[in-house]
């Protein structure tokens, strides 16, 4: 009985799995989104379009695309773009499941992928294999190191910490200051690492792990009693929505101070503002900018997708030009391999190439492959983001 | 004497007893697959006829096979549910990060490497499992299920505050909670939640399948060994093995280990695939999809876990075409195919369809006769 | 008072794991299976409670009510479809389906209603928190109502349970699923009511859970999901009230953790005691012998 059982289980399983592979030698991928000539570059993108950070690579999908049709329409004669979105759950082992799926289909450029541990992965895959890749928001150094071809647009999590801790130094000298960090986030604990460095003073230290991402009162009144005043989250606005709920609870009112994971807090559905009041973070982009550029990606993001984009969209707008930018300035086909295009975008990008977008003025690389690019730091008044 | 005592009280040793051919029938089998895929898989690579998509999941495809096989070892020989199969995995796949690293300045020769690596890596998990096993052996069926999935948690959560590195002199430095200090950035090993980075990627798809085949033939010898005769009768009734003597916890803390072993092993091939490796692969869900190989296979049996996982790797990449609707799918897919293997009307249906196509009726026959005899000899008593 | 305040916030997210575990415990008890899914079942009570508050514009408490009616709806159709063709075949099968039910609803979830987390509009929305001690002990009157929740849930269902027809037959099947059905009890009717039961509670979880940690994703019904099947376990499994007792004292011990010890090894921790409690005590706090079953 037994192994009959199994027989069919094995053959009922073969049949599901013809099938499967049949549609997919017939099918053709989706997520291309344009139609051109043969004068097309072929873009690929990784990132979790699914499971628990589906929210980042969905962004960078939305944000690429837009950038892609843009082109593709603004200059139809000149080269096209195509766009392939390949979700990789937020895991090292399918982010290079997909990454291999993109080259079988002729990528020739990569833009990510969008978080870090993936990233780092695919990374040592697209360095042996010679794929230029230039991430929208992995920012850990751990992605670019030893890496010719990986660049980042996002600003690195050491510059980050960096920067946040000599903001706090200027300004809130005075200040008893406390931390709450994802200890096991990649970009979390490394702007804390990088953070506590560089502020050298005591920083009464508390975290979490994203299982037990839910409940914070042990944390903060942690924190409350050790009468911290200047609050560092480095961390993402989901949990951070949470903190500054259950701070309000608990009659505890710091000064939070936020990296660019917190941007986006403000478009949370049925987030009580009131609560950000007063909330301070490091960003390189608000959907808020008076700034014509940014205002304009809003707008056609807004029109587009009926949502507000978020940092991780206008990061990857700004890859998508980046790279259309500098595979002008290369002065290669369309039809040139992944390889040849993969050296002279490295030649582009480390040299005095510079770009503008929706994130920063006139961006530029150095030869580790980080961008060079000036945080600002926003307060947030009356539910608006106030320079500062 | 006493190992015909246990063949009659395992009802499934009893039909090995009569048709002896079976064990051998199931080797064949397995082997068969292994070499047969490795084989198929290569020349096609040779030639060019894959893709890199499929390339890159070889080595995951055996190391997922090796771990479908060790956890039957406990799920189908045992008899115990295990929910924590990934925490095992974690600990092979580290300590076979580390060791690698540490020998990598004195050893140039990276398969020795590999070899000790798997040694320890082994060792290591097996002590986890002696640790774990020998006081929970003893719970009953779903509480030890929950008691392995709490181990495998914990294992990821000491993961995440776990941190190595190598000093200047190439000295191993550990430290718990924080980053070492004075270790550059080229010398850390261990970091936390973000794992093993600048792992030297030594696995090949000839040495996994090389431990796929190591650990198909430790688990079928187990199973056709006095020992395993002993496991499965404890299996089929506890109470008989104890009246003849048979020292229950003994017989399956020894099942447990060797499978937490072999999974380790499986782990550190694993880990020596990826550049880098964070603990929250090991979760939770990791453990479920080594236990849906064992099921969908057929529990106990070990070539049915053995295609399963293989296919049930390649399936979410199949299905990639679907695009967003991919994980939907798959969900769709293994809700499916668990009825239709499972249901008892599908399934006699498609039993009696498959005695009409069987080439080898007659035999088969004659087996049914003897089970259909048993089984009503057993309901009867 | 930390003290206090801690063992306030441990009874608060205790009392949310004890909704959930007795979902599971129920339905453990009944049908011995494992449902993984049933986590997934409060994600959806959730949005439903959301959509039915933010799009509709309805009333919270109405919303619940909606939300139950869905989540009850959500469980039988389950049951009949994925976990009835499996009775019989063993624990294995069912927990696997169980699995695939779980990746599908959070994908369906993904699809329907987006990754963007949504911010949950509390039931007390505006409610203001309790001041005692000249401001030293707050609480917040979500906990105070989440608290008060199980106490009543735990009631009713004790109630149910031994003293309505129903529930009696529920046990008798929990019991003994033949000799249930030779004494002319409807098995079939028995479990669908179980699961009906169970997914409702899991909207109750859902919203309270929704309004004391206001983040809502596709996935927000995961790990909650874990941690109290671990109290299911922990109190002994198939008990109703051990299921509440499990949940509140792995909520306390969590934050206690957290407070006290490491916020990074909390869950390590919550784990150990549960290793610990199984090995005193094999079938739990209130194992098999010293409480009814459902």
């Amino acid at each position: 009985m037994k192994t009959k059982f199994t027989k069919f289980a094995a053959a009922a399983m073969a049949v599901v799995m013809a099938f499967a592979l049949a549609a997919c030698g017939g099918g053709s991928n989706g997520g291309g989104s344009s139609e051109g000539g043969d004068n097309v570059l072929k873009l690929g993108g990784v990132g979790p379009i699914t499971g628990p950070a589906a929210l980042y690579g969905q962004a960078v999908e939305k944000g690429a695309k837009l950038a892609v049709e843009e082109i593709n329409a603004a200059n139809p004669d000149g080269v096209q773009l195509s766009f392939d979105m390949q979700d990789d759950e937020h895991d090292a082992e399918k982010a290079i499941n997909a990454y291999n799926k993109l080259v079988d289909d002729g990528m020739q450029v990569l833009v990510g992928t969008v978080t870090s541990t993936p990233c780092t992965a695919v990374a040592t895959e697209a360095d042996a294999n010679r794929t230029f890749a230039l991430t929208p928001s992995a920012s850990a150094p751990d992605v670019t190191e030893g890496h010719d071809n990986v660049f980042q647009l996002c600003f690195s999590d050491p510059n980050q910490g960096v920067a946040s801790a000599q903001y706090v130094l200027g300004n809130f000298a005075d200040a008893k200051v406390g931390v709450i960090y994802n200890n096991s986030d990649n970009y979390s604990s490394g702007i804390f690492s990088k953070f506590k460095a560089e502020y050298k003073n005591a920083i009464e230290e508390t975290t979490f792990t994203s299982d037990s991402a839910t409940d914070f009162t042990a944390q903060l009144s942690t924190l409350k009693n050790a009468g911290v005043d200047l609050v560092f989250l480095p961390i993402y606005y989901t949990e951070a929505s949470i903190i500054l709920d259950q701070a309000k609870k608990m009659d505890y009112a710091p000064k939070f101070f936020g990296c660019d994971g917190m941007d986006g807090i403000l478009d949370l559905e049925g987030f009580d503002t009131s609560l950000a009041e007063g909330l301070m973070l490091l960003t390189p982009y608000t959907p808020y900018s008076e700034d014509a550029k940014s205002k304009a990606f809003t707008e056609a993001y807004q029109a587009a997708y009926n949502e507000t984009p978020i940092q991780f969209a206008a990061d990857a707008y700004d890859c998508v030009y980046a790279i259309y930018e500098a595979f002008g300035k290369t002065g290669l086909e369309t039809s040139a391999s992944m390889e040849e295009i993969c050296e002279a975008l490295i030649g582009v990008f480390t040299g005095d190439f510079t770009v503008s977008g929706v994130t920063a003025e006139s961006m530029k690389w150095n030869a580790n492959g980080e961008v060079e690019k000036t945080p600002k730091v926003c307060e947030i008044q009356d539910g608006k983001y106030v320079e500062k | 004497m006493a190992d015909r005592i246990l063949k009659s009280i395992s009802t499934r040793g009893l039909k090995n007893a009569v048709r002896g051919s079976e064990y051998k029938k199931e080797a064949l089998i397995s082997y068969g697959i292994l070499i047969a895929g490795y084989l198929v898989l290569q020349m096609g690579a040779m030639m060019g006829l894959i893709g890199r998509n499929l390339q890159g999941q070889f080595i995951p495809i055996c190391v997922y096979i090796s771990l479908a096989i060790s956890l039957n070892l406990v799920v189908g020989i045992s008899g115990e549910l295990s929910l924590g199969h990934a925490g095992f995995m974690a600990v092979g796949a580290f300590t076979g990060a580390i060791v690698t690293r540490v020998l990598e300045n004195g050893m140039t020769f990276a398969p020795a490497r590999l070899l000790i690596a798997l040694i320890i890596s082994g060792a290591m998990a097996a002590l986890a499992g002696f640790i774990i096993g020998l006081p929970i052996l003893g719970l009953r069926g779903d509480y030890l299920a929950i008691v392995t999935l709490a181990f495998g948690e914990i294992i990821r959560n000491i993961m995440n505050v776990l941190y190595f590195g190598l000093d200047e002199n190439g000295h191993l430095k550990f430290a718990f909670n924080h980053e070492i200090e004075g270790i550059e950035n080229s010398g850390r090993i261990l970091t936390g939640p973000i794992g093993a980075t600048g792992v030297s990627k030594i696995a090949t798809f000839t040495y996994a399948a090389l431990l796929t085949a190591f650990t198909l033939f430790v688990v079928l010898n187990i199973k056709n060994s006095k020992q395993g005769r002993a496991i499965m009768a404890i299996r089929d009734n506890r109470i008989a093995g104890e009246s003849i003597g048979l020292n229950v916890k003994k017989y399956k803390l020894m099942a447990f280990v060797v499978s937490a072993s072999l999974a380790g092993m499986a782990g550190c091939m694993f880990g020596q695939n990826f550049s880098t490796l964070a603990p929250v692969k090991f979760n939770f869900n990791t453990s479920v999809l080594i236990l849906v190989f064992v099921v969908l296979g057929g529990i106990g049996n070990i070539w049915g876990g053995m295609i399963a996982a293989a296919l049930l790797t390649i399936l979410p990449e199949a299905l990639r075409q679907f695009s967003d609707y991919r994980m939907l799918a798959y969900s769709i897919v293994l809700i499916v195919v668990m009825i239709a293997t499972y249901n008892p009307t599908i399934k006699s249906r498609v039993n009696a369809l498959w005695t009409k196509v069987n080439p080898f009726k007659a035999k088969d026959k004659e087996g049914d006769k003897d089970r259909k005899r048993k089984k009503s000899g057993k309901e009867a008593a | 008072m930390n003290l206090l305040n801690s063992l306030i916030s441990g009874l608060s997210l205790g009392s949310v794991y004890a909704i959930i575990a007795l979902g599971y415990t129920m339905v453990y008890g009944i049908s011995k299976m494992l449902n993984f899914a049933h986590g997934d079942v409060i994600m959806v009570g959730g949005y439903m409670s959301f959509i039915m508050t933010m799009y509709v514009g309805m009333n919270g408490w109405l919303a619940l009510l909606i939300a139950m009616a869905v989540c009850t709806l959500l469980g039988i159709t389950i049951e009949r479809l994925a976990y009835r063709p499996l009775r019989g075949t063993g624990s294995l099968a069912v927990l696997i389906t169980a699995i695939g039910v779980s990746y599908f609803l959070q994908n369906t979830a993904l699809l329907i209603w987006g990754a963007n987390p949504r911010v949950f509009p509390s039931l007390l929305k505006g409610s203001e928190p309790i001041r005692l001690a000249g401001g030293k002990l707050i609480i917040s009157q979500e906990s105070i109502l989440t608290i008060v929740a199980i106490v009543v849930i735990m009631v009713a269902l004790t109630l149910f349970v031994n003293k309505t027809k129903a529930g009696k037959a529920m046990r008798a099947v929990s019991e003994d699923n033949g000799a249930a059905q030779l004494m002319g009890i409807n098995v079939n009717q028995s479990i669908s009511l179980t699961f009906a039961i169970g997914s409702g509670l899991a909207a109750v979880a859902g919203v309270l859970m929704c309004s004391a940690y206001p983040v809502l994703m596709p996935t927000t019904g995961a790990m909650p999901g874990i941690k109290a099947f671990t109290a299911a376990v922990f109190g002994g499994i198939g008990s109703i009230p051990g299921a509440m007792i499990g949940g509140l004292i792995l909520g306390i011990i969590e934050i206690f953790a957290k407070s006290y010890i490491s916020t990074e090894l909390s869950d390590a921790i919550v784990f150990a005691c549960l290793i610990l409690v199984l090995l005193v005590r094999p079938t739990g706090l209130l194992g098999k012998k010293v409480s009814e079953k459902v």
